[in-house]
């Protein structure tokens, strides 16, 4: 089971997501965000795809990966399930994502996220890693 | 009850407005100022969104007040519902304040069917539109264009689908800055922004996004009403409310990073992150409010596509001509944009950046900027509310000239939060319930519908008459729903 949860914010939804490290946290947080798009036990792994994403600090590295999948999924319309993060700095994110391409014949779409946005956005490495980021949906 | 910490920090000026002074926080440039009654300031005390107002006040170069309307509802830096003046000299702009669904905005068209001839069709006619305006999640447009092509639609706005046979020329004129924002420069948008926004013009989006099939229930200016078309209850009018897509979200998403770094160029300091802003006359933001009009502009093609297709389904369905139907534009409004106007300040003439992010331009009688046909009565503000409700048509004042930047409200504002609605609610039950009460719903995603229910709103009755009392735009008409489609 992965480790997140989503929070209540009137407009938009939050995400918390923990792991045993950071790129843990980074890669479930990724999850919870697939998770609000699609019931992902649905998905399959038909695709894997590798991604870069560069940014000026830790925290603003979270929002360009939540929104590098975002765009992945308008662009492309890939859902993904699962994600391996296989380096991770202050300022670049090196990861494998799983996942198929959306049909919505097959898949129960759940809804749309716009953007990851940097309000109450937070990169906390005591107290076991947790992230938490709210998306504008 | 309001928590009891606003209640410490509010001045109450009158029955509908309330200021946060400016010694509330240190570093407010300005007061804050809400538009609301004593029951919906109540709603407001719960979240952070009175916290936000503070927040906006920080801005460099604000000039009057960090202005809240009655629908405010918490966002992320600028809350929703607000509206923020700096001077275009000294001041900044900021892509958070616009937010990421650039031109976000309602469009209202008015049609010589009664509700008695559209009540036996209306099966008919929404599963008529449902079909021919593409919505919902990952939708993609009947619309193909090139590089070069969307580069003219981010140039042209409606303009560019009226010249294609979307529309005519006269839907222009009923179009809040007749659909295109001249500053548009389609170099200051990044490939990426482009690539999501090419195949999805012309289409609706999913979330609040939706059209509606309404019926006028209540008149109060008939002289008003009459300018737009509207005689008396009973009449069919038809409401889109969408926005500028990917396109948009992407173009707020570049520049709120490119910002961060402004932030640190410009030494501007700043309460939350998500306010990140440059000054209106740098570089940057220069560069930003090109590619904010290049957004705007591609919301409004997108709109009038969309009406086009929808005159299609009327024409198709009721078996009337174009001009039987009298199927018009009574106008159309942004509600999440930022834009350069002259406004009075201190009793100086200002050039300002007017940020209205879930907020509606009110312009007065009398001002160059409304069009012709309503520069007897001012400018069309459309007010949707849920689904469930209803929507409101008003006009601006003078008094919103002189105290909000010409602003007004721009629908019923969220109340709980979308994952609350889901667990309170369910879809199929809300589909359910407005069946009920005769409203007609079609949406691709059932269990979305709880996002939206009516209850997830406040009262946009409530809210309508905030604005109506405290005088920044008149109440003219209110519309009952007889059918939706969601995406």
């Amino acid at each position: 089971m992965e480790d997140f949860e989503i929070i209540d914010h009137t407009a938009d939804i939050g995400i918390v997501a923990r792991g045993a490290d950071l790129k843990q946290a980074f890669a479930t947080a990724a999850v919870a965000l697939f998770s609000l798009i699609a019931e992902l036990e649905d998905v399959g792994e038909a695709i894997s795809r590798d991604m870069e994403v560069t940014a000026d600090d830790r925290e603003s590295l979270l929002v360009e990966w939540l929104n590098e999948l975002i765009y992945l999924f308008e662009v492309e319309n890939i859902i993904f399930k699962r994600f391996e993060v296989t380096e991770l700095s202050d300022t670049r994110l090196k990861a494998r994502g799983y996942g198929e391409r959306m049909d919505a014949s097959r898949h129960r779409l759940k809804g749309g996220v716009k953007a990851a946005t940097y309000y109450m956005l937070k990169v906390d490495k005591d107290d076991g890693c947790r992230v938490q980021v709210i998306l504008d949906v | 009850m309001m928590s009891s910490r606003w209640q410490e920090v509010l001045k109450k000026l009158d029955d509908y407005r309330w200021e946060i002074p400016r010694g509330y926080k240190s570093g407010m440039n300005v007061p804050g100022l809400i538009y609301a009654d004593e029951e919906m300031l109540a709603l407001m005390g719960d979240d952070e969104s009175l916290e936000q107002v503070a927040n906006v006040a920080f801005l460099p170069g604000i000039v009057g007040r960090s202005l809240a309307m009655p629908d405010i509802h918490w966002g992320y830096g600028f809350p929703i519902g607000g509206v923020a003046a700096t001077t275009v000299e000294q001041g900044v702009i900021s892509p958070g304040g616009v937010g990421f669904d650039i031109n976000c905005g309602v469009r209202l068209l008015r049609t010589d069917l009664s509700q008695e001839e559209v009540k036996p069709k209306i099966e008919e006619l929404v599963a008529e539109l449902f079909a021919n305006v593409p919505s919902g999640l990952g939708s993609t447009g009947k619309i193909r264009v090139d590089a070069r092509e969307l580069d003219r639609i981010l140039l042209q706005g409606a303009r560019w689908a009226v010249e294609r046979g979307y529309g005519e020329a006269q839907d222009l004129e009923a179009t809040e800055e007749e659909g295109c924002l001249k500053a548009a420069d389609p170099h200051q948008v990044s490939d990426r922004a482009k690539k999501r926004g090419a195949p999805q013009s012309g289409t609706l989006g999913s979330g609040n996004h939706f059209l509606e099939v309404q019926v006028v229930d209540e008149v109060y200016d008939l002289a008003a009403a009459q300018a737009m078309g509207i005689q008396e209850a009973g009449q069919v009018l038809f409401l889109i409310h969408t926005g500028s897509r990917g396109l948009g979200h992407q173009v707020c998403e570049d520049y709120v990073r490119k910002m961060g770094e402004a932030v640190r160029k410009y030494a501007i300091s700043l309460p939350d992150r998500q306010l990140a802003c440059t000054p209106v006359s740098s570089p940057e933001g220069k560069a930003y409010f090109a590619a904010m009009a290049c957004a705007a502009n591609y919301a409004w093609a997108n709109r009038q596509c969309i009406t086009h297709w929808a005159r299609e389904c009327f024409i198709k369905v009721f078996g009337k001509s174009r001009r039987q139907l009298g199927m018009e534009l009574v106008y159309d409004v942004a509600h999440n944009i930022a834009k350069m106007e002259e406004h009075s300040v201190d009793g100086k003439r200002l050039a300002l950046c007017v940020h209205r992010k879930g907020a509606t331009r009110a312009f007065p009688a009398g001002h160059p900027d409304v069009p012709a046909a309503y520069r007897q009565i001012g400018q069309p503000v459309l007010i949707p509310g849920d689904m469930g409700r209803c929507s409101y048509v008003a006009i601006g004042t003078e008094r919103a000239m002189k105290e909000t930047f010409g602003s007004t409200c721009h629908g019923a504002g969220r109340l709980q939060s979308r994952s609350a609605a889901k667990r309170s609610l369910r879809g199929a039950d809300v589909a359910h319930d407005l069946a009920a009460r005769g409203i007609v719903v079609r949406t691709g995603n059932v269990a979305s519908l709880a996002e939206e229910a009516s209850q997830a709103y406040k009262d946009v009755s409530k809210v309508v008459e905030i604005t109506h009392q405290a005088g920044i735009s008149l109440k003219v008409i209110k519309a009952r729903p007889l059918a939706v489609i969601k995406g």
